[in-house]
């Protein structure tokens, strides 16, 4: 084999997580989010208004549940983002510790707080529902249970990573905790079916048909796609913030450098 | 309506928990994007808008 037969691979062949450093670059991912931030507010606020109402006023009641079905349409979207906004602070996590990529740390640092609050408003309308249906604000169920220790996690995260003064240990620790944490994610989804629970089984999956009359089926997913892209808009314009934050910090350290004494 | 009171919770829970994280969100953003503007002009038109663009262009 000739020297000139030994081509390069393209570089995102030669390291997977280097393309990835492409939007690494502050200015980019602020021109881009720049770009996309006021699409997805207009379009999360539109949806979930549409899905909000919808399912306030148009949607019919449960033959058992009566109009108490209706906190369905904020509980269900808010539980998927519980979990979903999860799974994003724990990609985050590998992004930041295997490919150091300076963005990830941030981006997981913001979508905790976001989490967090998404938790507790799936704890909260859950409960305000139990209370007329289960005759309870709260039970041990499993899936009540593990929805509360993954608010704990978030809690976690947020506290670990401002625990430090040197910011970078505080994200590797935020990461390492983020990682362990995933565990719990296929104990909330699959909890309903390992253990006999108080809490109904899922009505809709990726793989089979909904078990749920469509005309509450709509209002359902416009509420979700609402409430998601709101999720998405929110942890960009934080994370937007951020990165202006982090550069302002610089600069005023590298001008307190050149100050003599 | 049935239990309107649990209903109504939910809702304004619903929309304030979100709404409540949009504004401080945006608020951070724009004193962030300002204090940016005042100490880099550099700043001006990357990605922070034009907003940016007066905040940085001094007197």
């Amino acid at each position: 084999m000739d020297a000139s037969s030994v081509v390069a691979p393209p570089p995102s062949e030669r390291n997977p997580g280097r393309s990835l450093h492409r939007f690494a670059n502050p200015g980019r991912f602020l021109r881009l989010s720049g770009a996309v931030l006021p699409w997805l507010a207009a379009g999360g606020a539109g949806f979930l208004a549409i899905g909000l109402i919808w399912g306030l006023f148009f949607a019919p009641a449960d033959w058992q549940q009566g109009d108490a079905v209706r906190i369905m349409y904020v509980h269900v979207p808010a539980a998927w983002l519980a979990s979903a906004g999860y799974l994003g602070l724990a990609v985050c996590s590998v992004f930041a510790l295997v490919w150091r990529h300076p963005l990830a740390d941030l981006a997981a640092v913001e979508i905790g707080p976001v989490g967090a609050g998404f938790t507790a408003l799936c704890l909260a309308t859950g409960s305000i529902w139990g209370k007329p249906m289960w005759g309870a604000w709260w039970v041990w169920d499993a899936r009540l249970t593990s929805v509360l220790v993954l608010f704990f996690l978030y809690l976690g995260h947020i506290a670990l990573v401002r625990a430090f003064d040197d910011p970078v240990r505080g994200y590797r620790s935020g990461a390492i905790l983020a990682l362990i944490g995933v565990v719990n994610l296929p104990i909330i989804k699959f909890s309903v079916d390992w253990w006999n629970t108080l809490h109904q089984p899922a009505t809709i999956s990726f793989t089979g048909a909904p078990t749920m009359y469509i005309g509450m089926l709509w209002p359902l997913l416009f509420a979700a796609i609402g409430y998601t892209l709101v999720f998405a808009a929110i942890v960009i314009a934080r994370t937007r913030a951020a990165v202006m934050e982090r550069r302002t910090r610089a600069l005023l350290m590298a001008r307190a450098e050149r100050v003599p004494a | 309506m049935t239990h309107l009171p649990y209903i109504v919770a939910s809702y304004a829970l619903g929309v304030l928990v979100p709404a409540s994280y949009a504004v401080a969100a945006f608020i951070r953003m724009r004193s962030a994007r300002r204090r940016l503007a005042v100490i880099d002009p550099r700043a001006k038109g990357v990605g922070t808008g034009p907003r940016a663009h007066r905040a940085s262009a001094g007197p």
